[in-house]
């Protein structure tokens, strides 16, 4: 530890320093504490939010994110650079706290600390300061030289934030010189005056300032020492009271942002907690309009955002120049509190967020892919607090002509189209997929193990219709006692749900939910992603739920398919992860364990796949929204897959399908790029030896489902 | 300034079949869903964001049956003040005029500065809205798409051939027929809707608004239907096979071929 003499008694002023810093401390802790104080609260005022269950899964969590720094090394560079800092920081905890108390009482050592664990705990942390130093140069350099295109301020979210960050980079780097600096002259100061020292870590900071310092007098010394701790203990209180201000604010709340993170994917946060849904009606407002309609929880997220950008760097709202950032989403909320709760002063009146500080095309912007909260390093929430946008927007009435329709159709009709209800089983009615599968409606009079639950877009869109009856050959073949609802099914409201409109949502989900329980199946199977999430997340007390993709990947391994060579050697396959199976519910594995089966098979990956995969534009009500974009998100990823150099796209799920379809178009891929469903892909290369036996499938027919 | 806008529930077109019943004389209509019909829906709009500038109150007003009484639900659920409902048995098969007279007779209960209606009903005539204004007789305007208060007058912009607009002053009170595209309609959920299940709609007789019974209803119907017919569908589109370039030329050939071109 620091040496047992702090400053040579000879020199009686700085005894009087003491007191000096004494006050420096009070003031200090005193102003840290006035500003974080201020900043909870808008927390006080805020919406409840139920976080304080299941300690034992949160705190994992916290080991995992915060101790374990888990989603930093997505991004290698910067993600390592965080690890050493944030690894320094901890180690240099106590080391910060012994040297304040030194200054006012010089002879302390930190419990546990002294003897030969206090060298060794010297020894590192002279490494570490200088780690954190070395660490600060080359984050400056690389945020004034390198300038990474991710923390690139568009002029329309405000000024660069270059200079911000650098200046709390040159803080911290002080910060470690000071702390260098006071070690090195300290035990210079003792070895003068022969006391017992223990000698700098080699080549570390301390290290090299003690050879600098070479061996002055001991009023120089004494002065030197006295500016290294007045420096550092400056600049320890500076950066603790100016760090509640910008991005640097994640030090203090990133631990209490992790360990009260969602613990659920897939969901979405009740209108308001601890309201039932019986109970909506006496909320006067719903969702978020003014800032105080966010929940603690999420304005702890503003807080703890660090500004890293990698949540707009994998947006792909954001990548096709749409008006939405979940960066700024997050900043401007930040800037907002700052500028609704000043440290000094009142807070002002609240105004709504939307018009104030979002535009309306911001918020419709988002299709809940996910990939910003897959990458977040906090765990910062970014769909919940879009729906709660939404479902202020809605409850104001203030929705988008082109969103009012099917809105209003799925009210009256139960699909966004307006089609008829009794027409949603039509699909099964063409003549030459009759004489192959004939579709059981579970009428009450009907029965099955299995519900296949078909949604809207499959039911009705000519072209995703083969979806289903993909589906339904595919569940045949391999045995499968199931049956669809018909005209009882509605849309399974998920994105209805999404866009913010609950109540909407609820009616649909109570008659789907009382259609499949009088239906009395035992298990319930989707081709539809968003169905398949709606039914497990948002959906209460039904029977399993799965998607295709599992069930055949089931019964690949069970046996139960065999599969053709795929005839076309030229082809080559890439999967492309719908958002709701792959980020939201964890199927990555299944699907491609499927494709994998078909003997021949060519199979790349993107780039971007699996956890970060990138949305193909949004599925369900997306589908009518029409936002200012440069781009088309499909057309995007259709170029990902050229670059990976496949010519075929296997998805499964039927939004993707339109969404990659109609950009293979816009693209100009036309003819050398195409998609299929991974069941249509299945459909087609089923060896239908067995197919005969089952369902005495006509010759004809085996031709078609083979393709 | 107190504004009465004239509803109306019909089948939704986007959301429903059209087909004929068997006596050809009228549409299935078993399985319809219905709606405020659109332009209606864009009047109330108007009526309520004039009033929000301005002051005042906005009532909603249909002829019908019970059942048209969820438009008006819908309408209250939009932010209009007040609803009544005009229902009686000797109102049923009135035509345009009849429709007029009824409306006529309530208007001269109450006391509204403006009254508007839509353009013109789905399954209408686009009638309405002169008839009333020549009945009370008050100045009317029609396809107005924009509305300026002025002190005692209207400033309107109205929609002409070709996407011209006129600008006309227009004296209080008076009855307009508006446009759709006026204003972008607020959306109205389920919640919407349920937060004014319990504000009373009355309905009214025709004791209740003084009309002359043999004014109105089928006895004093002067046009009557007596046919009905679904267009039958065309030939098939064409479809154009060729290369992009090929094909965007031959649209710019057709379209200028059909004057769509200056």
């Amino acid at each position: 530890m620091i040496g047992p003499s702090l400053f040579s008694e000879t020199h009686g002023w700085l005894i009087m320093s003491h007191s000096l810093f004494l006050t420096i401390h009070i003031v200090g802790i005193a102003c840290f504490a006035y500003i974080v104080a201020k900043r909870l609260v808008p927390l006080f005022r805020a919406q409840q939010d139920f976080r304080f269950d299941r300690p034992l899964t949160r705190t994992g969590k916290v080991f995992k994110f915060w101790l374990g720094q888990w989603k930093h090394p997505r991004y290698k560079f910067a993600g390592i650079l965080h690890i050493l800092v944030f690894a320094g920081f901890i180690l240099l905890v106590a080391r910060a706290f012994s040297t304040l108390i030194v200054g006012i009482n010089q002879s302390f050592v930190m419990p546990g600390l002294s003897g030969p664990v206090g060298h060794l705990y010297d020894t590192v942390t002279d490494y570490a300061a200088t780690i954190v130093f070395l660490c600060m140069v080359v984050a400056a350099v690389r945020r004034l030289v390198f300038k990474p295109v991710r923390y690139a301020v568009p002029a329309k979210y405000g000024n660069d934030h270059t200079a911000d960050a650098v200046f709390l980079l040159g803080l911290i780097a002080l910060l470690m010189v000071a702390d260098s600096l006071f070690s090195a002259s300290t035990n210079t100061s003792n070895s003068l005056q022969g006391r017992p020292v223990e000698s700098l870590a080699l080549l570390s900071l301390p290290w090299m300032l003690q050879l600098l310092i070479g061996s002055p007098s001991l009023t120089t010394l004494a002065a030197l020492t006295f500016t290294a701790y007045l420096v550092h203990e400056i600049a320890f209180y500076f950066l603790l009271c100016y760090r509640p201000f910008g991005i640097q604010f994640h030090v203090e709340t990133s631990l209490f942002s992790i360990y009260f993170a969602k613990l659920e994917r897939g969901t979405l946060k009740p209108v308001r907690w601890g309201i039932s849904d019986e109970h909506l009606d006496r909320v006067k407002s719903f969702g978020v309009k003014k800032f105080e309609d966010f929940t603690w929880k999420h304005m702890l997220d503003f807080y703890s955002c660090a500004d890293c950008g990698r949540c707009a760097d994998n947006c792909p709202a954001n990548a096709a120049g749409r008006s939405l950032a979940p960066r700024f989403l997050t900043i401007k909320a930040r800037d907002y509190a700052f500028r609704h709760y000043p440290v000094f002063g009142k807070a002002n009146n609240s105004k709504p967020l939307v018009g104030e500080i979002y535009s309306e095309d911001e918020i419709w912007s988002c299709t809940t892919c996910g990939a910003c909260e897959e990458e977040c390093p906090l765990l910062v929430e970014y769909i919940d607090k879009i729906v709660d946008l939404r479902r202020g927007m809605i409850d104001d009435g203030n929705v988008p002509q082109s969103l009012q329709k099917p809105l209003k159709a799925l009210e009256s009709r139960g699909n966004p189209y307006g089609k008829l209800e009794k027409k949603r089983a039509e699909w099964t009615k063409t003549p030459e997929f009759r004489q192959g599968c004939d579709v059981k409606t579970l009428d009450g009079k009907k029965v099955a193990d299995t519900l296949y639950f078909v949604d809207s877009i499959t039911s009705y869109d000519d072209r995703m219709q083969s979806i289903g009856r993909s589906t339904t050959r595919i569940l045949s073949h391999i045995g499968e006692d199931f049956g669809i609802l018909g005209a009882a099914e509605k849309d399974s409201g998920h994105e209805v749900r999404r866009f913010g409109e609950e109540m909407l949502f609820q009616s649909l989900r109570d008659h789907n939910t009382d259609a499949v329980k009088a239906s009395r199946v035992t298990r319930i199977v989707t081709a539809d992603p968003h169905a398949y999430n709606a039914l497990k997340h948002d959906y209460k007390d039904l029977p399993p739920v799965e998607h295709i993709s599992q069930v055949v990947a089931r019964a690949v391994k069970a046996g139960k398919i065999e599969f053709k060579r795929v005839e076309d050697e030229a082809k080559v396959f890439t999967y492309h992860d719908p958002c709701y199976l792959g980020r939201h519910n964890q199927v990555y594995d299944d699907p491609r364990t499927v494709v994998d089966a078909i003997p021949g098979l060519k199979r790349v990956e993107m780039k971007r796949s699996r956890d970060r995969s990138f949305c193909c534009g949004g599925g369900g009500l997306m589908l009518f929204y029409e936002p200012t974009e440069e781009q088309r998100m499909g057309v995007l990823r259709v170029r990902m897959a050229a670059e990976a150099g496949a010519n075929v796209i296997v998805t499964a799920c039927p939004f993707c399908m339109v969404n990659i379809e109609d950009a293979i178009k816009v693209a100009g891929l036309e003819g050398k790029m195409s998609v299929l469903d991974l069941t249509e892909l299945v459909d087609q290369h089923i060896a239908r030896k067995s197919c005969a036996e089952i369902q005495k499938t006509q010759i004809e027919e085996t031709a078609t489902c083979g393709g | 300034m107190d504004i009465l806008v004239c509803v109306r529930r019909v089948p939704d077109t986007s959301e429903n079949e059209i087909k004929l019943n068997a006596e050809g004389n009228d549409i299935e209509r078993d399985e319809l869903v219905y709606s405020v019909n659109e332009p209606d829906n864009y009047a109330v709009e108007e009526a309520l964001q004039i009033r929000d500038r301005v002051g005042g109150t906005v009532t909603v007003v249909t002829v019908g049956g019970e059942e048209d009484e969820e438009v008006l639900r819908r309408e209250l659920a939009m932010g209009a003040n007040q609803a009544a409902l005009i229902s009686d048995d000797a109102f049923s098969a009135s035509d345009g005029r009849g429709i007029a007279t009824i409306l006529k007779s309530f208007v001269q209960k109450g006391h509204y500065d403006l009254i508007l209606t839509g353009v013109q009903a789905d399954d209408g005539a686009s009638q309405i809205g002169g008839m009333l204004a020549a009945m009370l007789d008050y100045p009317f305007a029609s396809l107005v798409n924009s509305i300026t208060v002025e002190g005692g007058k209207l400033r309107i912009s109205r929609e002409v051939e070709g996407g011209n607009r006129e600008i006309n002053e227009i004296e209080l009170p008076c009855v307009l027929s508006i446009q759709t595209g006026i204003n972008e309609p607020r959306y109205v959920g389920m919640r919407g809707i349920r937060q004014v299940a319990s504000v009373p709609i009355p309905t009214l007789r025709t004791t209740d608004i003084g009309v002359d019974h043999s004014a109105v209803g089928e006895r004093a119907a002067k046009v009557k239907r007596i046919d009905y017919f679904v267009p039958t569908l065309g030939n098939a589109a064409e479809m154009l096979k060729g290369s992009r370039e090929e094909n965007a030329e031959r649209v710019l050939e057709l379209i200028g071929a059909k004057g769509g071109l200056k």
